[in-house]
Parts: C-alpha cells; structure tokens; sequence
C-alpha cells in the first residue's frame, strides 16, 4: 500500500501527481510556488493531494522531483565562493578558456566576458605534474600545498574544487590533495575533476568540476531541507532527484554531484511528454516547451530522448550529459522591435518577463509581446482566465501592436501575424537544431507541445516542419509531475580510454565495460535497488584517429565477444556516413567507455477519458473573431473540460483550458483521444503507411 | 570567356514582390543554413586547424554571386567571368591559387571549393567554403616558409578545377594534389567535410525555395541585399566624414632581416561613397608576408566592423559594395604580383584590422577601440619519434584583445570569429611534448580606462628532438593605446636549452633545431588600452592586481597605488594620479609607444635582444609599380 510522488515546480504554480505503485491510479493537485522557499509550496501540495486522494502522507515511500534550484544559482549567479587548485601553470586555466569569442567577425568588439566561477583571487597552484599516459613526472610537494591552502582561509570560501593536469588519467594527487584540503580547511566540501568528469580536456573538466562546487551548497542545503520536511511527514520517504539527462540521482548524489542536475526542470518535461506520446502511439518525437522567455525543443527517437555530453546554462557549458535540450530566447513574452536602420522585424531574445510582463497583462508593460499578438489574432479570447484567474486586455495589447504596425507601414493585425510567424520561425530553428542537423527528418516525428504558451504555436510549427499529428496534452504543468513520477533510477559510470582498435582487444574492452557496470551498479544497489531489477547498458565513444568529432556508440558485449571490434567500427562507419554523408578508410580510436544501470519505472493507469461523439458541440462555449493566415475566421471555442475522447474538432477553432490554450488552424481538425490528447492533423491527412526512422538503435 | 552555365530549365527567375516577413524568414533560414555548414565541417574536418580552431569561412550567395550570408568576399561573379568553361548540375569546383581567384582566398594552404546550387535544372544560388589545410608540401612542414620568394615554394598551388564533374569525383586530380601532402588523410578528410559542407548548403536553398518558391527566394536574396545596402548606406554617411582620415601602421618584419612594413590607408566619403586608397603603402616584399588583399574582401571587413561598432544587429552581406571604392595599388605588399610568395600573409591580415580601427575611430573617437591581437601566430614543431613515426603541429597563437569604449579586452583570447584553443591534454596525449605553462602574462594588457588584454606564454617542453618554425609579429612595434590609452606589450620568444642557457628567437623563423628536454616560452602580444588609465575605478586595478593579472607595480601605470593587504591607498592613490596627469599633458588620440621608426629601431638590441631590422629593399619593378599612384 505504497505511494509515490512527482513533484514539479514552476515558476508559478507547482504541479503533483500522486501514484499508487500497485494499481497504478493517479490523483493530481496544483498549488501556488514559493520562490523564496520552494519546499513551502511542495508540502502545501503534498497535503492538498493526499487529502483528494485520502490517505496518510506517511504511504509516501518515494517523491521524485524535478528542480531548477541548481539552473537559478548559476542564472543567478548566486552560487558558493569557490577555491580551486590547479597545476603550476594553469592557475588562469578559466580565464583563458578556450580563447573564444563568440560573434563573428568583429564579434570581439562587443564582447564582455564574464566572470570566472572560482576567482583567480582564491586559485592556487600545486607543484606537481603528471604525464599523458599518467605517469607522475614530479611528485606534489605538499608542504608548498598546505601554505597555499592555508592561505584559501582569509578568502572564506565555501567550496574548493581540485583540478589537476591529465588527472583523468590518473588521480593519486588530486586524491591527495583531497586529504590534505580536508586537514587544512575542516568543513570546506571539496570536488575533484577525476571524480565529476575523469575525462580529457583541462578546461572543460575544471569548469565542469567548478560549476559543481559552485551550485552544491545551495542544492545540498535545499535537498537536505526538503528531504527533511518530507521525512517529518512520512518517516519512510526517499527523496529522488530527476538529473539532466532524464535519469533519477538519489538525494545524497544529488548532493555530492549537482553539477548532473542543471537541466533536471526541463528534463522533467521531456520524459513527461513521451510518457504521454507512448500511452497515445507515438515514439518519435520533437518536444516543444513554450514558456515566458524562451522555448526548449528536443527530440526522442524510438521512445529514447536523445542525450548529448554537454550541459549548457547560460553562458556556462559543462561536461554533463544531459537530454539534448536546445533553448531558443522566443517565448509569450519576447519583445517584438523594428531597428530603425535595417526596418526588419525581429522578435526576441529580450523579454518583458513576468513583470511587467505582456502589456495585454495590464500590469504596466508597453512593449509589444508575443501574447499580446497572440491576443490581437484572437488566439488568447478575452474569456480566457491565464493561471485561472488573470483576466487578458485585448486594448492594451492592440496599442502595443500598433507601434509595429506602424513602423513596418502594415495594420495592427499584419503586424501581430508577422510577430506569430516570426517567432514561430525562431522556434523552427531551434527544432531543426535537433532534428535535421543531426540527421533526422521532422516529418518523421510527431510534435507534442506543452508550457502555458506551446499549443498556441503547435499547429503552426507542426505545418512548418511536416511533423504530424501535433499533440496537446492536457494539463501542461501536470506533465512536468508526470515525467517526474514515471523516471527510474539510472546512474552510470565512465571512464577515458584512449586506443587505437590494433592498440587493444576485444578482451580488454570486454573487461573496461564490465568493471564500469559493476561501479555503476554498486552505486544503485547505495540507493536500495535490487541487482535483479536492473537493465545495464554499454556505451563507446569512438571517433576515426585524428579526428575531433568523436560519436557514441551503443555496444552490444554477445556481438562484441562474438565479432570483435568489427561490432563497434560496423555501426560508428554507418552513422558517420547516416550523418555526414561519407565514412573514411581510416583507424578508429575509442575515447571513452561506459556502461549506464537503470532501474525499474512504474506503470501509471489513468482513468480513461469518457466517450463521446464526433461532434464536440457540447463542448462548445462561444465563437471569437480570429486571423489566421492572413484572413478574418470566426473560429468555434471550446472548453477542454468539457470534450470527449472521439471528438472532432474542425478548424479554425480555440480550446480553452485553466493554464494554456490551443489553437487549431483553418484546414486542419483535433481529435480528442482517450487519454484526452488533442491530436491535430490537416484535413485528409494521411499517415504514411510504413513508418520510417524507427530502426532500432539500442541506446541506453 | 565566361563561363557558360548549362541548365535544363531556361525560364529566368523572376523578381516579384514579396512580404517583409517572408523576407525575415527566408533571412534566418539562410543564417541557420550557414551555421549549419560549419557544425557540418567542424565535426568531420581531421586538422586542427579546422577542427579546434576553425580556421575556415562559409557563405551562401545568390544567382549572380553575391554573398547574402557568409563572412568572406564572393568572388563567384569574378570566376564566372573568367571560368573557360561549363557549369553544371552537381559540378564542384576547387582552388587554392589566391592569384586566380584575386586573393578571395589570400594563400595556398587554404583551399576554397565552390558549388552551383540547382532545382529543377535551373542554378538558384551558390554555396562556397574554405579552409586553411595543415600542409600542402612545399619547403617546411606546414608549408608556411618565411624564406620563399616565389609562391611555387609554398607547396602544391591548385588551379580553378572542377573536381566533382556532375556529381563525380575526378579521383585522379584529388590523388595528385594529395600526393604532395605531408598528412594526405588530413587533407582529404578535411576536403571531404567542405563537401559535406556545400551539400548541405545546397540541400537548405533547395528547401527553402521549394516552401516559398524559386522567384519568392530569388527576390527575398535580393531584398536582403538591398534591405542591407540601405542600412549601410546610412552608417556610412554618419560615420565617414568627407574629410581625408589616414592611418599607417606596420608588420615588423619579413623574417629575413629587413623591416618594417608599412601599410598606409587613407579614408574619406564622398556623397555615398566611402573610398580607401592604399596608395603609400610599401611595396611588395621579396619575401613571403605580402598578403593579396582581396577589394570586396576588405569591404566586408570594413562593413563588419562599422556594424559592430555601431549596430551589431544587422546581418552583413554582399549588399552595400557598391557604397565603398576600395583601391589598392599594384606591386605593393598588399596587391603583389605573380608569382611573388604569399604564405607568411597572416600578420599583414590582421594588420588590416588595426588600420581599419585607427581609420574609422579617428571620426568617431568616443566609438573607438584600441589595437589588439591582430595576427594569428603560428607556432610548428615536427620530426620522427624513436619509432621513426613522422609527427607534425600546427597551432595557432592567442592573445589580447583589445581595451574597448564597452569593456576591457579578454585575456589570451581570438580576434578571429569562433577560433579555438587546442586543449593541452590533447596536444600532449598526441605529440610529444609537454604543456609546462598556459597563462597570461601580467601587465601586457595596455593600461587604460578600458584594460587592453593580457598577452598570453605557453611553454613548451619537447620531449623528442625535432624542428620548430614561429611566425609571429609585433615584437618591433606595439599594439598602439587609443584616447589616452596606453600600448599593450609586445610578444617575445625564449627558447632554454637543457644546459640553461637561454636563446632569444626572433619573432618569425624556420627549421630551429630543438632537443628532448628543450623549453620553448611561446609570448604573445597584449591589447592596447582604450581611455585614460588614470580614469579607472581604481577598485577595478585593485581586483586585477588581487587577480595576478595585474602586478603592483603595473598597478602605478594607473596612477594606483595597492597596498600590501590588497586594497587601495586611496590619498596616495589621488597624489600620484594628480602628478601623472600633470606629467602627461592632454591625451592623444594614439599612443603607438614610439617616436619614429629611427628612435624605435635605436633601442631595438637593447629592448628586445634581437637586431634591429634594416631598411627593407624592394625590387626595383615593384617599387616602380607601387609608386605610379603617389601617396596622398
């Protein structure tokens, strides 16, 4: 008689699904966030949703949750002062990073370069040295050492982190200087670079390292908080955390390796929008989440999120997987501008935010937002209450309009569509981002759009990129709980193991990917997850010898041990050649080996939707005057509410509901399905009959 | 005789009319596409030179040739003119001879591949890319020789060929060129990625036509030509006075002994024109650091760099040439004639830049910016292991950035668009030697208001013996300081042999022996300071000296004093700063750090321990040619 917990917080309002583990059955609650202290507005949940579902908070055996406490430190820059030990040598090792400057040609002239995460102020050197193949050249002088690191006290840092030349090839001295930092500076957390990310590159692996002593504090502290309340209120409770790339850290790794969390929000939304894809039918997929400021798009092929290497928050890129998550600065609030020089209209990436927020808010914004033209196109009816009780001024939103209008020389409405085809068009480039530069065509997956503001351009993405159906689920900031509830427990493990193909065998790798699955396994066996339940996967990342680009293999051991290494060339020379359109006659080099654990998910049964008939009438609830494509409609709105699986829903119309808005086009119709997603098609759209894009590809 | 393009399909496009907005999609559809190219190429390219550094250029131009998105000159109206021969539907072209493409691209390591972008047997637009290649044979390894006088010692020179015929790859010509190579599978990986690269190119036009259709796309690249022709028209008429604005600056050397150079430009408007006339600046040298400066090339530059002073929101393309006049005279080191030597051009390059900024700040000095990192210094080290396996590097320097009327200059960082460093994990794990330091050197970066950035040392350990070449500059002259601002310092080289003694090298050189166990410090340059060094929070010099990036006695250039805890002595703070101002008079406009040449050659041995350059001598041809226009 266990249950568990998905719990997502928002910006504004906080999202949970409770479930029961055996049967399955759901119940659902939505509060107010509480920024300032977000576990408030969790336990203010959890009580409201066991009170619907009647039971005693203390059957809670699991709550996973998906957080941005991590994103909003570095946003925010408001993480920990932190010390960092180089190499002699490498003391500026962030401020040089990797010398770029982004902008293009002259792009230096306007460039400010931020900050460094540690302060060159609180970075010390040690003397030592070690080698490429990880040989120690000169032994650390410790002594030396400890004078530097007491010299770190006066700077009253809060966390120090260890990075050390070719540590990836071998720790002892970071190690050591673990030991010693823990003498000198009692109470100090410290991370090492060959712990976080044992991987090559010096800078990447210090700013990854640093990025995680920066945020741990904040995280450990709101972890340990949370995990606390929640434990007064159920004894049993575990706390799980949902990591960037879609996998379930437990709260004490969560802890120790924040830096694997910074897309743990976003992510939440991902695996929520395949949980619902998959009930509905659909594996491949582009997600669309359409939020105030920007829009994150990513792409699942075959039911599996595409994962990538990389983490990037703000202007601060680390060395953490994390669900291939492309965030484009085109949201409800973008601002739309003329500049007075070129007459273009550009949307974005400035944003009224939530304060003062889209002029048709009346809260005091003037400039010409994404919603505002959303509301000048009819898109967003005055009936509509956003959040459930914020009334729209389709006024103001006009006025704001106007000012485009009339420095393009056009009407308030052409104005408005070119702001919606504008940002449309932004957002078409961040999904082609996932889709067609890295080799898939869109018309091979489905879009599924959530956030406040996705379904009002889903319609109009899905007919830009050939993507159908588009599906609307219901709920937007449900899903987010829903992929939080339905994650299970991964954790992985790797390491660097550079090598020419004649350079090692079959055996040695053999041996490498078990050692690796049995690390990753003891750390999920820490979390109470029994050996039996496990799926292991294993990974290679090769690339040709010479080349930069290196590409993540899956490995299978039976075809490994059976073939050789012809099991791993085979499909890196095809994907090559699937991707960049030829293969070379060249050695192959693996990079890195890793073997990933997962554990089991849960089945989640939700109460089907009620059936109706074709006409959706019943649902109906008024008719609003709307542009669409350039022409004046009258379009039918509905109330989601009220409609039934088997409803069809003929464009141009609006469905309404508490926290976002769907718009179905001219020419195009919405099928309510049992699940009660909106799937919407063109007219005489028809799927084609082999689907293609689904061979399979066993990652992870 | 032009080239004669073969298509199916004779109906013309047509110009039509179409909607701002569409025009605005079809404009970031094509950026996207561009972008596109490089993710293609870096992730394919096999050199480091691409791949890490990205020392390479896409664009995608319209029907006649006229780049609409891109950051290099389109030549393609220039090849279609003087290309003998046809055009077809999967053809491919392939150069790397600057002086048959009018320097669009400027040496022979870079290899420029051109393709025609058909739909339905018709050409709608062209797709174009280079790259610099690591080798391409020749005399040195890395085909760089500072001792060529003639471009034919630079390695494998290839003609305007088409080496994809109808979508077929003329195996034969590619197995030539690449024969010559001293990496061949570096060379043909890297050409396979611009491959790969102009299809894709080619692959986003032909989508984007087929939404919006063949004379909406045609007329949309038009539009975005004219849309930027405007724009310009009007940044030019605010910001190039009609008064006569001149400018000089220097390459300090030839790597043969004689220097400097000097690159003189005169700027001024006239109606909507914008003209610069090189005429003044030196002849073109016997040796390999003339640099074939392409016209629409440095309009590109030029109009880059008013955009980016002025208003970095609009996309720059080919739209506004007709606004700038550009002319430069024949035989001088920026126009040389066949067959002088070219490979060394990378210092003249990014001189350009410099004189680009003293030119345009002089009628905006508010907007003005310092000089900086304008080069990209090379630094090669080859030989055979004890396996007797051949290794070869190639890498490309960084340093600092200019002070700028926004912000300091970074430290250690790129002038040039998306270049990278190479890790040193890398390097070591791949060569044999051994990264022993990687940081800026403090005080390097000019004094200013504005900070320029620091200079940056890599020291090399070499653990096998080997050869090494250096090309780099500004060791004689400095990044000159602008409205107050102070020089940056100039860039040394240091090589320490096992025994401790110590060899200063000069600033470009070839074929330097080295030993396991020798230490090569690499130095680079600082950015000039922009704006009164004394005017500068003096908090901020304290947290640049707490920083080491700054020492307490670079912090006196400010007029600050910092105390031994780190903070400011505020009263002896304002002392010194009321004395140095009183010292130093009004400000000028640049501080180049020098008084003339004479006075900067007199203590050239004792600065920098190497001999001062001598006077440098030209043929007697060039000097006749660069001189039929007299400076102005």
């Amino acid at each position: 008689m266990s249950y568990r917990l998905g719990v997502d917080v928002g910006g504004t309002f906080t999202d949970l699904l409770l479930v029961h583990e055996s049967s399955g059955q759901t119940w659902t609650a939505k509060v107010p966030s509480t920024p300032s202290d977000q576990s408030v507005g969790v336990l203010n949940g959890l009580a409201r949703v066991c009170e619907r579902a009647g039971i005693e908070p203390g059957l809670i055996h699991h709550v996973m949750h998906g957080t941005t406490v991590a994103t909003n430190t570095v946003l925010t820059g408001t993480g920990a002062r932190c010390g960092l030990v180089t190499t002699c040598g490498y003391r500026q090792v962030l401020q040089i990073a990797r010398s770029f400057v982004p902008g293009g040609l002259g792009g230096w002239v306007i460039y400010n370069k931020s900050l460094p995460m540690a302060p060159l102020s609180c970075t010390i050197e040690a003397h030592e040295r070690i080698g490429a193949k990880g040989e120690v050249v000169t032994p650390l002088d410790e002594a030396a050492l400890r004078e530097q690191l007491r010299s770190l006290r006066s700077r009253q840092i809060e966390a120090l982190t260890v990075s050390l030349v070719n540590a990836f090839a071998n720790d002892v001295h970071e190690r050591r200087i673990k030991a010693i930092a823990h003498e000198e500076l009692p109470g100090i957390p410290v991370s090492l670079s060959s712990e976080v990310v044992p991987e090559m590159q010096e800078y990447e692996r210090t700013v990854t390292t640093v990025a995680n002593s920066y945020v741990r504090p904040r995280v450990q502290r709101y972890v340990h908080n949370l995990q606390g309340a929640l434990a007064a209120k159920s004894p049993q409770v575990k706390l799980h955390i949902l990591r960037s790339d879609g996998g379930l850290a437990s709260s004490s790794s969560a802890e120790e390796y924040p830096v694997n969390l910074l897309m743990s929000g976003p992510a939440g939304g991902v695996t929520g929008a395949l949980w619902v894809a998959l009930q509905a039918g659909f594996r491949n997929l582009l997600t669309v989440d359409v939020g105030g400021t920007s829009t994150d798009v990513a792409l699942i092929m075959n039911g599996e999120p595409r994962l990538r290497r990389e983490t990037t928050v703000g202007d601060v890129t680390v060395r953490a997987s994390s669900v291939d998550i492309r965030t484009v600065g085109a949201g409800g609030g973008s601002i739309a501008h003329v500049p007075e020089l070129t007459k273009a209209l550009r949307v974005g990436p400035q944003s009224a935010g939530a304060d003062p927020g889209p002029a048709a808010y009346g809260r005091g914004g003037t400039e010409p937002t994404v919603t505002d033209a959303n509301v000048v196109l009819g898109y967003l009816p005055e009936m509509q209450r956003l959040g459930g009780d914020m009334a729209l001024r389709r006024e103001l939103a006009q006025q704001a309009v106007q000012k485009i209008g009339t420095a393009l020389g056009k009407s308030t409405e052409d104005a408005a569509r070119g702001i919606y085809d504008i940002v449309n068009e932004n957002m078409v480039g961040a999904l082609r981002l996932v889709s067609v530069e890295q080799g898939h065509d869109p018309r091979d997956y489905a879009l599924i759009a959530f956030g406040g503001a996705g379904p009002l351009h889903a319609n109009a993405l899905s007919r830009l990129l050939g993507s159908w159906p588009s599906i609307i689920p219901p709920g937007p900031g449900v899903l987010c709980a829903l992929g939080d509830a339905t994650t299970a427990v991964r954790d992985e493990s790797a390491r660097t193991f550079i090598r020419k193909f004649p350079e090692t065998t079959p055996k040695e790798v053999l041996r490498v990917l078990r050692e690796l699955a049995d690390d990753a396994a003891r750390a999920l066996e820490r979390d109470k997850v029994p050996r039996r339940e496990m799926r292991v996967g294993y990974q290679a990342d090769v690339r040709y010898h010479g080349q930069g680009l290196q590409l993540t293999i899956a490995v299978d051991l039976t075809d490994l041990e059976k073939r050789g290494l012809a099991a791993i060339t085979e499909p890196f020379d095809a994907e090559h050649q699937r991707l960049f359109t030829f293969a070379l006659p060249l050695e192959h080099e693996f990079v890195n080996l890793r073997a990933f654990v997962q554990g089991r998910g849960i089945s989640i049964k939700r109460a089907p939707l009620a059936r109706g008939g074709t006409s959706p009438r019943a649902a109906a609830v008024g008719r609003q005057k709307v542009h669409m494509d350039g022409r004046r409609h009258t379009a039918t709105v509905y109330e989601r509410a009220k409609l039934r699986a088997g409803n069809r829903i003929a464009g141009p119309a609006i469905v309404i509901e508490m926290d976002s808005t769907t718009v179905i086009l001219p020419g195009h119709h919405g099928v309510v399905d049992v699940h009660a997603n909106i799937l919407i098609y063109p007219d005489g759209y028809r799927p084609k009959p082999v689907r293609r894009g689904t061979k399979p590809k066993a990652r992870r | 005789m032009p080239a004669k393009i073969v298509q199916r399909n004779k109906k013309p496009l047509k110009r039509v009319k179409v909607d701002s907005v569409t025009i605005d999609i079809i404009e970031s559809a094509l950026r996207s596409a561009r972008y596109e190219m490089d993710t293609v190429l870096f992730r394919t390219a096999m050199s480091p030179g691409i791949r890490e550094q990205h020392d390479e250029f896409p664009m995608i131009a319209n029907v006649d040739g006229k780049m609409v998105v891109g950051q290099f000159g389109s030549f393609i109206w220039g090849f279609m003119q003087g290309y003998d021969g046809t055009v077809e539907e999967g053809d491919i072209f392939f150069t790397s001879d600057p002086y048959s493409v009018n320097g669009a691209v400027s040496h022979a390591n870079d290899w420029l591949m051109l393709m025609p972008v058909y739909k339905d047997g018709r050409v709608i637009a062209w797709s174009a890319m280079f790259g610099h290649m690591t080798d391409i044979g020749g005399k040195v390894p890395g085909s760089l020789p500072t001792d060529a006088r003639q471009i034919y010692e630079e390695g494998i020179v290839v003609p305007l060929v088409k080496i994809f015929r109808r979508g077929e790859l003329q195996q034969d010509v590619l197995r030539i060129i690449l024969h010559n190579c001293r990496l061949p599978m570096w060379n043909l990986s890297d050409f396979n990625a611009i491959v790969a690269a102009l299809r894709t190119a080619h692959n986003r036009c032909v989508e984007i036509s087929t939404r919006f259709g063949d004379n909406v796309f045609y007329s949309a690249m038009d539009e975005m030509l004219a849309r930027n022709k405007r724009a310009m028209r009007e940044l030019i008429r605010r910001t190039v006075p009609e008064k006569k604005q001149y400018f000089e600056d220097y390459v300090c050397d030839d790597g043969m002994g004689m220097g400097p150079y000097k690159i003189a430009c005169t700027m001024w408007r006239e109606g909507d024109i914008c003209i610069f006339d090189f005429a003044g600046t030196d002849p073109q040298s016997i040796g390999s650091i003339n640099f074939l400066l392409n016209e629409e090339m440095f309009k590109m530059f030029a109009g880059v760099y008013m955009i980016m002073v002025f208003d970095p929101q609009i996309l720059f393309n080919d739209g506004f040439y007709d606004l700038m006049d550009v002319r430069i005279p024949a035989g001088t080191l920026l126009k040389p004639m066949k067959p002088a030597a070219l490979s060394c051009r990378t210092h003249a390059l990014g001189r350009i830049f410099d004189v680009l900024g003293g030119l345009l700040g002089q009628g905006n000095p508010s907007f003005m910016c310092a000089a900086g990192f304008s080069d990209s210094p090379h630094f090669m080290y080859s030989g055979y292991r004890a396996n007797g396996e051949w290794f070869q590097l190639y890498q490309i320097g960084f340093g600092g950035i200019p002070g700028k009327p926004f912000g300091d200059g970074p430290d250690g960082h790129s002038l040039w668009p998306s270049f990278t460093n190479v890790p040193n994990e890398f390097l070591e794990s791949y060569f044999p030697l051994r990264i022993e330091t990687y940081e800026t050197i403090p005080d390097t970066g000019g004094p200013g208001r504005f900070r320029g950035g620091n200079a940056l040392r890599i020291g090399y350990r070499f653990l096998e013996p080997g050869e090494i070449s250096i090309h780099d500059d500004r060791w004689l002259t400095y990044p000159w300081g602008v409205n107050g601002g102070l020089p940056g310092a100039r860039s040394r080289k240091l090589l320490v042999r096992t025994d401790g003694s110590e060899e200063p090298l000069p600033s470009k050189c070839d074929r330097i022996k080295v030993n396991a166990g020798d230490l090569l410090h690499f130095d680079t340059w600082g950015g000039g300071g922009c704006g009164d060094p004394l005017a500068r929070e003096p908090e901020r010099v304290a947290f640049d000296v707490d920083a080491g990036l700054v020492t307490v006695a670079g912090a006196q250039r400010y007029g600050v004093v910092v105390q031994g805890d780190g903070k400011v002595d505020q009263a002896a703070t304002e002392r010194l700063r009321a004395k140095m101002a009183q010292e130093r008079g009004a400000v000028a406009l640049f501080d180049r750090g020098f008084e003339s040449i004479e006075e900067l050659k007199g203590r050239c041995q004792a600065d920098t321990s190497l001999e001062a350059p001598r006077q440098p001598q030209f043929t007697k041809w060039a000097r006749v040619a660069a001189a039929a226009r007299p400076a102005l």
